[in-house]
């Protein structure tokens, strides 16, 4: 089966667990977002994905094989791309060096410089400063760019709005139909419920390290999600926009 | 004009310094480590060229590159099997290990070749100059050490800011865990960093050994210090401060010598601790690696 899946992950750090038998499916191409309130373990579930942390148990499979024992490394080279949570740019380096340290998994695809600056313009601009002097918004432009260029097959987001004016997120989200129409598959956090329904295929919902709720985005309510979300029954509950 | 000549005489001895502090700054940028054997590798490598040429008949000129390999190997091995393991216990363990590196080799190299001199001769290179008139006089061999302490220098700069894995090699520095995100083994960058650290540790303690005219084994205690002190006066972290460092320190210990014969390594450690005092980020300091 193409894609990823996951089936039955327990994962943690050390003594706490932080995901219970999370089983998850996402077709080639398709948009998963993740939500969930903070501590729900959706950056956990991500570094799993990514291989920064290793599972207690359960399978991973990406593209029909499983990846449960490969390394960070070597998950990087086989097209699994992540923006870490933090944008974690690399603050000596030139926005362009970052970018081309991006292209370290050796991948060949449709992402180069050129390509990178064209879907996010602003970058071009800033080429030749230096990542530590940029403002939130570039940085994490900066961290989408360096992950293209590695021209992954899957690219997990974390977090992508987290601190970010909402213009600024408007230009990032303008990028996200461009970056797909290459056919890369793509797994976002975000906690923008209604950002969230205007991007995503499949939504997953995580409740204290549990899923709370999944489906077709187009098949799911706002309320449903909220519920899920927050683990009420109360269809009252307050609408989550931050 | 004495001090024309005392002054040049220390520029001129100071790119050995220079050459020696490179790979301490650059095993100091990546890894964090604080390489106090580095003194004792250097003489290592002299000892490298003093056997190769003694016992095997390597020509002398080739003895530079015969200590360039067994250092590098050496540095390869040293990552791989005691760095690694270190760097993953704390911060501290690595530069235990150094030190214990750095008590070992001066004993062992005492052990196997006594504590005589091996000597390393290149003839009448060692005493050759060009008249520069007016009573002053640049030795060739003096000069051929700065020349390749720049092109060491430069070198480094290059590939740290011209190459994919220099780049590579300054993003680990950055930050390890994300490289490993870009498909970047950041062990082999560690590798290839201590390799090119003692590479240019053996070209330096080659040509030290040649300017003495021989090595003996407890030189390395010195020789750390200066290195260490021409990272500091020149700035962490920027090679070019590195050079600049090794020429104050060898200009600080030429003159110190011109006032009286005991005093080049006190003038030395008194600029090194003016820097420290006036200036501690040192002469050309960044908080990154250049």
């Amino acid at each position: 089966m193409t894609g990823l899946e996951l089936h039955a992950v327990d994962a943690g750090y050390g003594d706490f667990q932080a995901l219970f038998a999370i089983s998850l499916h996402v077709a080639e191409g398709e948009l998963l977002a993740l939500v969930g309130a903070n501590g729900a373990g959706k950056s956990t579930l991500l570094r799993i994905i990514a291989g920064s942390l290793r599972p207690f148990r359960g399978s991973i499979r990406f593209d029909g094989a499983d990846i449960a024992d490969l390394s960070d490394i070597r998950r990087a080279r086989a097209g699994i791309g992540l923006v870490p949570e933090g944008r974690r740019l690399f603050p000596s380096l030139t926005v362009e060096e970052n970018l081309r340290v991006g292209a370290g998994t050796g991948r060949k695809g449709r992402w180069d410089l050129k390509g990178v600056y064209e879907v996010l313009p602003l970058l071009a601009e800033r080429r030749d400063r230096r990542a530590a002097r940029l403002s939130g918004g570039e940085q994490q432009a900066v961290a989408i760019g360096r992950a293209l260029m590695g021209n992954p097959r899957l690219l997990l987001l974390d977090e992508v709005s987290l601190g970010l004016a909402p213009v600024v997120v408007d230009q990032l989200y303008a990028a996200l139909p461009d970056i797909r129409t290459s056919g890369t598959t793509v797994v976002l956090v975000e906690q923008d419920l209604s950002r969230t329904f205007a991007v995503a295929d499949r939504l997953c919902c995580l409740l204290e390290g549990r899923i709370a709720l999944s489906g077709l985005a187009s098949a799911l309510t706002r309320a449903q999600v909220t519920e899920a979300y927050f683990g009420t029954a109360s269809v009252s509950a307050p609408e989550v926009t931050s | 004009m004495t001090w024309v000549n005392t002054i040049l005489q220390g520029l001129l001895l100071g790119g050995i310094f220079a050459m020696a502090a490179g790979g301490l700054s650059l095993m100091f940028g990546v890894m964090r480590i604080a390489n106090l054997a580095h003194g004792d590798l250097m003489i290592l490598g002299g000892y490298a060229a003093a056997v190769s040429t003694l016992h095997l008949g390597v020509p002398v000129p080739l003895t530079v590159l015969v200590s360039m390999a067994v250092l590098g190997g050496l540095g390869y091995l040293l990552q791989r099997t005691l760095l690694d393991r270190a760097m993953a216990l704390s911060e501290l363990a690595p530069m235990m290990v150094t030190f214990g590196i750095a008590v070992m080799i001066p004993n062992a190299l005492a052990e196997v070749f006594s504590n005589d001199a091996q000597p390393l001769n290149i003839g009448a290179l060692g005493t050759a100059s060009i008249e520069l008139g007016g009573g002053l006089a640049i030795g060739w061999f003096p000069l051929l050490t700065v020349v390749a302490a720049v092109l060491v220098l430069t070198g480094l700069h290059l590939f740290l800011h011209r190459t994919q894995i220099g780049r590579i090699t300054r993003a680990t520095a950055d930050d390890p865990e994300v490289v490993r995100l870009m498909g970047v083994d950041n062990l082999k960058i560690y590798a290839l960093t201590t390799v090119i650290s003692l590479v240019t540790v053996a070209l330096a303690g080659t040509l030290y050994a040649m300017r003495q005219g021989g090595v003996t084994p407890y030189e390395g205690q010195l020789t750390v210090l200066f290195a260490f002190e021409t990272v500091v006066i020149g700035g962490l972290g920027s090679l070019w401060g590195t050079l600049a460092g090794g020429l104050v320190l060898g200009v600080a210990q030429s003159a110190g010598a011109q006032i009286s014969p005991d005093l080049p390594l006190l003038a030395g450690h008194v600029v090194f601790l003016l820097v420290l005092v006036f200036r501690p980020q040192g002469l050309f300091g960044r908080s990154v690696l250049a």
